[in-house]
């Protein structure tokens, strides 16, 4: 019998809140974290999207000036977010060599990288910084995670574009399940809110031209979705073998029951239209778990808004729970903080496992017309999650044909 | 041209800048390492924006040799002369 994984801390600093307690009151209010950028890059390089949902409290209100100079701006929202998860799971007393670090990142430093190569390019290359690689690196988060908890287990990096937060989690239930560690900080962080990736990602055709409406942008399943919404911020999750959490009494919130991940080989972008990834994903997450379709309640989709991802996400619900899907209640978080990249997966997961905890579902916003193709029960105002035993899912999706899943059971 | 005083109390801003500690901290008897605990990447750091503080240039091979905030102190006051 696998060891059974719980979750003890969770923390978050996102568009919508920048603590765990702030961005659950709103995602249980509906609001929205996106608005115009007052930089002036943008009119500088012309960008053709003008708005993003940045972090509502930003790093240097929370780190020390001397912390956040030798840190990229997504490993400051890491590190914020692992240290409000950390001091939730009350853990004070640990065997530090038990203690592991899975911290995702979709980018990494991108911000570091292109100042630095700026600053070469001015100044020459005596003024590029000393501390240019550790903090471009993309393992940079999970290695200052894993030096601020004195975390010895390992410090790993998942990278797979938007599922990399949810596969952090992958990873952390299968280092505590094998025995390698007891206790696992796991996360996903990500600050790419800069002129070169809003540029490239519009290139693309992914992200939203609502330019006017920057609030109304991201809009999940609605007919007229148009592209996501750039977010930044990070989520962390404590992960904790049950009996070490229980040998210390800790405030358990739910079981990480199960977790799959898988590849499309199918195209290095576009989502296989039929969802047949993401529906092997969903169906090995829940063998893994041991969970029927019926003891489902709630998904957190990965649902970004782009015309073409949204139907084959829906496609696959389908085709794992069958017609159950119809007794779902699926929230698209994305439509209030935009879409945070490699560390969606992990506030997706914090966000899930409080709706496991509370038994309520987070809204989604901006969904004024439901695309007919996909007749989902979205989660549109206040809900209760039944009581009694209850699983909620969380799917991630990423550039390269990634599908992560992750399985919430109530305790 | 700066005087001692004015380079020691330039240094001491840059370092506090780069690590946090009191610029009172900074005095010429202290030790980068032993006394102020400032790491290689740190120094380097603090070297180039006293190069660019003070218009001097501190070679590579010079800055093993600034055990001290004097030696840098000298050092700086030597070079703009």
């Amino acid at each position: 019998m696998a060891r059974k994984v719980v979750i003890t801390g969770l923390g978050a600093t996102t568009p919508i809140g920048g603590d765990v307690p702030t961005m659950w009151k709103n995602a249980l209010k509906g609001v929205s974290g996106a608005h115009t950028l007052e930089d002036e890059w943008v009119s500088k390089y012309d960008l053709p999207v003008h708005f993003a949902a940045r972090c509502s409290t930003p790093a240097l209100d929370v780190l020390t000036r001397v912390e956040a100079k030798r840190m990229d701006p997504s490993t400051q929202f890491g590190v914020i977010a692992a240290r409000e998860a950390w001091a939730d799971s009350g853990i004070t007393d640990i065997d530090h060599d038990r203690l592991a670090v899975a911290f995702a990142t979709g980018i990494g430093g991108v911000w570091t990288l292109l100042d630095a190569w700026d600053t070469l390019k001015e100044k020459g290359p005596r003024r590029v910084l000393p501390m240019t690689v550790p903090m471009l690196m993309p393992n940079g988060v999970a290695a200052a995670v894993s030096l601020d908890l004195g975390a010895r287990a390992g410090a790993h990096t998942p990278v797979s574009a938007c599922a990399s937060g949810t596969e952090a989690l992958h990873l952390g239930l299968d280092l505590i399940r094998s025995g390698k560690a007891d206790v696992v900080m796991c996360g996903g962080a990500e600050a790419a809110i800069h002129p070169m990736p809003l540029a490239a990602f519009s290139s693309m055709q992914a992200l939203s031209r609502r330019n006017d409406d920057p609030e109304h942008a991201s809009r999940p399943y609605d007919r007229d979705r148009d592209g996501f919404v750039m977010g930044e911020g990070a989520g962390a999750l404590v992960l904790e073998a049950e009996e070490h959490a229980i040998a210390r009494g800790a405030r358990i919130y739910a079981e990480l029951a199960g977790t799959s991940v898988t590849a499309d080989a199918y195209h290095i972008t576009a989502p296989d239209p039929e969802g047949l990834g993401a529906t092997r994903a969903l169906k090995a997450a829940m063998f893994d778990g041991r969970i029927q379709a019926e003891d489902v309640v709630h998904v957190n989709a990965h649902a970004t808004s782009t015309p073409v991802g949204d139907k084959p996400e829906y496609t696959a619900l389908r085709a794992a729970l069958g017609t159950h899907v119809d007794n779902v209640a699926v929230s698209a978080t994305k439509s209030q903080m935009g879409h945070l990249l490699g560390a969606s997966g992990a506030v997706e997961a914090v966000l899930t496992v409080l709706a496991v905890y509370e038994r309520r579902a987070p809204l989604t916003i901006n969904l004024e017309n439901q695309d007919p193709e996909i007749p989902l029960d979205v989660v549109t105002s206040a809900r209760t999650l039944p009581a009694g035993d209850i699983v909620a899912l969380s799917n991630s999706f990423g550039f390269g044909g990634h599908n992560a899943v992750i399985a919430i059971r109530s305790l | 041209m700066a005087s001692n005083e004015e380079i020691l109390a330039g240094l001491a801003e840059i370092v506090n800048e780069e690590t946090g500690l009191a610029t009172e901290a900074v005095e010429l008897d202290k030790s980068f390492t032993e006394d102020l605990d400032i790491d290689s990447i740190s120094m380097m750091t603090i070297v180039v924006n006293a190069e660019e503080k003070f218009g001097v240039r501190i070679p590579d091979e010079e800055v093993k040799n600034l055990k001290t905030v004097g030696d840098a102190v000298n050092f700086i006051s030597n070079a703009q002369a």
